[in-house]
């Protein structure tokens, strides 16, 4: 940004309206930042001590003394963990063909390429609707399991992998590519050797950023029974689970007011939990543009 | 290697199939009933009045849009005009940590404060329940912000240098450099920007189903509790239908013209995307 110094003979009242501009665009970021502490505030001020050992070791239940967590840490686990190892490979295998193997004028590569796009968009709870209508019953079946839920989210979250890979392997210099093909290097030996290595932090990222949106996920699987109290930890992909948004979910929206405050402190977990995930994804991209 | 690029027009498919035989035979079950005034498709007996739905959702779409675009294009202008490089450098997480605030978060939120220490409080027509369609739009808002923040931003720094410089020299102030010259340079990714950030609005689940309730009233007051067309499909679906029962063509109903109408959106504002970078590139 050019450095001009607005000090030269402006009249009082645009003097005026310039500073009441600059306070009131900068107010904004104070307004999102508090925000979220505001919002941490609330929920601590609601958890009322409910923030304890006892919420981990815990399973969900009826009794508000008794009501914990951890079949949906785990199930959160299972579930975000599959849908990751099914959507992340996939999305990057498709991010490479797009940007490295196809011309981008191609018809199909542009009618992929606007799909991908739109498809992100698209609103969660209708993957929720897919899942229902071809995985959970129809053809295939497999009823509400984690191996249902795990499916319809890596279903939402490919497009997104597929979108921060492009965008990842595309800052890739170009230079890179052609002296690596110029040293008579093959297409691939170039892709696996010289353009992944260099997109990998970033890859990893937007993976990262792609997969905690999964975790906070809530509406697909209000269609996919992840709401019932699950009294034990999943064991397979057929098992029965429930996940942390929708044990939030539950618990606030019982009659109990005990209940609430379960609500608000397995909220600060997921809170917790996705702060992580999103700081090592920042870290990862620090530690690569340092290097770079 | 092409098949995993094949797979996400498999899903649209998948999307598409799931949706279309299932609303067909709806509509040739219930027909004209869609026009009715009221929606109550899982009682006895069953209504499917569709103008309901389309208030509440109306509401709360345009309260968040109330809420969000002045706020996300003060903060657009912000990070594009007046911060420097390492101001920016922390501003711009703060926005991607609110936008990773979980949406089922942002719906207890708006359940135990916005709705009872806000609205209750202050909004003057009627008596707010604990469910308020105008506490879902607030919630929807702040959700929504960074989408319009973001994408504001990418289409104002792609605003060439030299038209603000021109403006600089011609004694133009930052402020009116940045509402004068930037903001209707980059109109069209802003409008971008928007048609999104509806969109997104439009297909929220959670946040309308927390705090704007599962009644769906034909009222015209947002202080009270309204159903949206996204927050029906997740009432519904809890109540896990059977596979052949309307109820469950219902969801699949309201489902299609949910995506329809988000797909719509997300089509328009790509193509506007697409062409203010072309434009400036």
């Amino acid at each position: 940004m050019s450095t001009i110094s607005l000090k030269r003979n402006l009249s009082r009242s645009r003097l005026f309206k310039e500073n009441f501009f600059r306070v009131l665009v900068s107010l904004s970021i104070f307004f999102a930042l508090g925000f979220i502490l505001f919002v941490v505030f609330i929920l601590f001020l609601q958890s009322r001590g409910a923030l304890n050992l006892d919420l981990f070791r815990n399973f969900p239940s009826a009794r508000p003394a008794n009501a914990g967590i951890q079949s949906a840490i785990f199930g959160s686990i299972w579930v975000v963990g599959i849908a990751a190892l099914v959507a992340v490979p996939i999305g990057i295998v498709a991010a490479i063909f797009l940007e490295e193997f196809i011309n981008p004028n191609n018809r199909i590569a542009k009618i992929i390429d606007l799909n991908v796009r739109n498809l992100a968009g698209v609103p969660a709870v209708v993957f929720g609707m897919v899942g229902l209508a071809f995985i959970a019953r129809g053809s295939l079946g497999w009823g509400f399991t984690v191996g249902t839920a795990a499916l319809v989210l890596a279903m939402m979250i490919l497009p997104v992998v597929i979108i921060v890979s492009r965008e990842s392997i595309r800052a890739v210099p170009s230079s890179l590519r052609d002296g690596s093909l110029a040293l008579g290097a093959t297409q691939w030996q170039t892709v696996w050797r010289t353009v992944m290595p260099s997109a990998l932090p970033s890859i990893a990222t937007g993976a990262i950023l792609s997969v905690s949106r999964a975790m906070g996920e809530s509406a697909p699987l209000l269609l996919l029974g992840a709401l019932a109290f699950v009294t034990y930890n999943p064991e397979s992909l057929d098992s029965d689970y429930t996940i942390l948004p929708l044990i939030i979910f539950r618990y606030a929206s019982d009659a109990k007011e005990e209940f609430h405050a379960i609500a608000a402190a397995t909220s600060l977990v997921l809170m917790a939990i996705l702060f992580l995930m999103n700081l090592t994804a920042i870290l990862i991209r620090d530690r690569s543009q340092r290097k770079a | 290697m092409g098949s995993g690029a094949v797979f996400s027009v498999v899903v649209t498919f998948l999307i598409i199939f799931s949706l279309i035989p299932t609303t067909i035979r709806f509509l040739q079950e219930v027909g004209t009933k869609v026009f009715g005034t009221s929606w109550g498709p899982l009682f006895e007996p069953a209504t499917f009045g569709l103008l309901p739905l389309i208030i509440g959702t109306m509401w709360v779409v345009i309260i968040a849009v109330i809420v969000a675009v002045p706020l996300g294009l003060a903060a657009a202008i912000y990070m594009s005009e007046y911060a420097a490089p390492t101001t920016r450098r922390i501003v711009k997480p703060v926005v991607e940590v609110l936008a990773g605030i979980p949406t089922v978060v942002l719906g207890l939120f708006g359940l135990y404060f916005v709705n009872p220490e806000l609205v209750q409080k202050y909004w003057p027509i009627g008596e707010p329940t604990a469910y308020t369609a105008l506490g879902a739009g607030l919630v929807t808002g702040i959700l929504i912000l960074p989408i319009v923040a973001t994408i504001s931003d990418d289409a104002m720094r792609s605003v060439p240098g030299g038209l603000r410089e021109a403006a600089f020299a011609l004694g133009s102030t930052r402020s009116e450099v940045a509402t004068k010259v930037v903001v209707g340079a980059s109109l069209s990714g802003i409008m971008a920007a928007v048609i999104l950030a509806v969109s997104r609005a439009f297909g929220e689940t959670t946040v309308a189903l927390m705090v704007a309730g599962s009644y769906a009233q034909l009222t015209l007051n947002p202080g009270d509790a309204m159903q949206t067309m996204a927050s029906f499909i997740g009432f519904a679906g809890i109540g896990d239908q059977p596979v052949d029962s309307t109820g469950y063509r219902t969801i699949f109903f309201v489902g299609s013209m949910l995506f329809t109408i988000t797909w719509i959106l997300n089509i328009i504002a790509l193509k506007v995307i697409k062409r203010f970078r072309e434009v400036y590139e």
